[in-house]
């Protein structure tokens, strides 16, 4: 799959590293002094139950807002340009009124992929995601699960280094979470880096080579996670994992 | 109560025969306020854009002006274009007063706001749902405007219709910069000023009637346009 890479060559911008990140909005601290170390190549779950700041550790990942105090640092001089080769899918995605392939060749054009190759990528991301035969159907009528695919193909048409996923399951029911979970999948076999959040215990499981557990806006562990789900380190860690309410 | 019935027979008569001063009163009003509506729309939405998406010093203030000035009078739109068209004003040496370009001018003063007030809320309450994914995706703020423009297309077509439902019916402004002269500035709101002063209640009521048939197919228009978008994408 090394045809799918952007330039062969090219510095990379991983690994990606928060340094002390804190976010505070009216006076609350929502994220606490966060470091968090997201290397190439892996598959990384952020866990954590409501309100933990997974969704505000990603948007602070992707550059979506700045952190109050510390650092977001992606590697190298390309790191300037991280924006582009980046891309994040929505816990709820916004997908223009037009065709999902339509979706597709828009977020193309915003970064300038030349005309002469839109139609081929977009046939391809919507391919892997399994929704070619939807391609001509308008994006706001498809169904839930659809959607999420759809923008997950958007995302990855991009040739993204890494995909930020929030809890790209949330809302789908069993069939759907499955299909999205395989397109998920696939997409990090062929070389992507993917940081998604879920409070699905079992798809952590299914899914996460190292698992970041957050907790009020503070990292409570992070590592591989065969040692996280055999042995939680920390009292909150071993808490969310029998299944208790953390408060 | 029988001079009424009797113009309205009249004035059905001349609306089904086709009636050639009718029929040059309402093309010349047609001509008139889309040309206007036209213009105002290249000027408004790109406002309205700024408006809604840029931050700049300013911008709050322009906002509430931009608001204030959708209930401008036309009468005094017609007066300050007056003074500005005519023989000792600004722009005299142009030839403008009493034409129907002046008239264009006048109504497109009175749509600008209408256009750029509601296309700055429909904008901005785009932007809010659209924002970050779309910076997510790499998009600038110039960028943005054209997607969101295409995405609030059906909004958007409604706030010009609004905009042409303001100046169709308006009489202030056209009458005083082009004069309600015969064959050349007669539309139709003058004209049913004048035919109703003369007492010549049939040509009156007939574009009358004609006007209150063009608001239903605006304001049909509008709905239909709300109605499709709805249909076709969720």
């Amino acid at each position: 799959m090394d045809e799918i890479r952007r330039d062969t060559g090219v510095v990379g911008i991983l690994p990606l590293e928060l340094r002390g990140v804190s976010y505070e909005a009216q006076g609350r601290r929502l994220v606490d002094t966060l470091n968090l170390r997201l290397e190439p190549g892996s598959l990384g779950v952020m866990l954590g139950p409501n309100g933990a700041g997974k969704t505000l550790t990603l948007r602070l990942c992707h550059g979506l807002i700045e952190p109050t105090l510390g650092t977001v640092n992606w590697l190298g001089p390309e790191g300037a340009q991280a924006r582009g080769r980046q891309a994040m899918v929505f816990q709820r995605p916004v997908l223009l009124r037009r065709s999902a392939q339509a979706n597709i060749r828009h977020a193309l054009a915003l970064n300038g992929v030349p005309r002469s190759e839109r139609a081929d990528r977009t046939r391809e991301a919507l391919e892997r995601v399994g929704l070619s035969p939807l391609a001509n159907r308008q994006a706001r009528v498809l169904s839930g699960g659809e959607q999420q695919r759809l923008a997950l193909a958007r995302a990855w048409a991009l040739r993204p280094e890494v995909l930020f996923l929030d809890e790209p399951t949330a809302s789908l029911d069993p069939a759907a979470a499955l299909a999205m979970e395989q397109a998920v999948r696939t997409i990090h076999a062929a070389g992507t880096t993917i940081l998604m959040t879920t409070h699905d215990l079992g798809q952590a499981r299914r899914f996460a080579q190292s698992v970041f557990f957050l907790h009020r806006g503070r990292m409570i562990e992070q590592g591989p996670a065969a040692d996280f789900f055999a042995a939680p380190r920390t009292r909150e860690a071993r808490a969310f994992l029998a299944g208790d309410l953390l408060t | 109560m029988n001079e009424l019935s009797e113009s309205l027979v009249l004035a059905l008569g001349l609306v089904g025969s086709a009636d050639a001063t009718l029929v040059e009163i309402v093309v010349l009003t047609l001509k008139v306020s889309l040309s206007a509506v036209a213009l105002a729309t290249l000027l408004g939405l790109p406002l309205g854009g700024a408006l809604a998406l840029l931050r700049f010093p300013g911008r709050r203030p322009l906002i509430v002006m931009m608001n204030a000035l959708m209930g401008l009078p036309p009468v005094v739109v017609g007066l300050l274009v007056y003074l500005l068209l005519s023989r000792q004003g600004p722009l005299g040496g142009l030839g403008l007063l009493f034409t129907p370009q002046a008239m264009v001018i006048a109504q497109c003063v009175l749509v600008v706001p209408i256009v750029a007030a509601l296309s700055r809320q429909v904008l901005e309450g785009l932007w809010e749902e659209y924002g970050e994914q779309l910076r997510s995706l790499g998009s600038g703020r110039l960028q943005a405007l054209g997607t969101l423009l295409v995405e609030g297309r059906f909004a958007i077509l409604t706030v010009v219709l609004a905009g042409f439902g303001r100046v169709i019916a308006e009489v202030g402004a056209v009458l005083i910069v082009g004069g309600n002269i015969a064959h050349v500035t007669r539309v139709m709101t003058t004209a049913i000023a004048l035919e109703t002063s003369k007492g010549d209640l049939a040509l009156a009521l007939a574009l009358g009637l004609i006007l209150i048939g063009l608001a239903l197919v605006v304001n049909g228009g509008a709905q239909f346009v709300r109605e499709y978008a709805g249909w076709r994408h969720g």
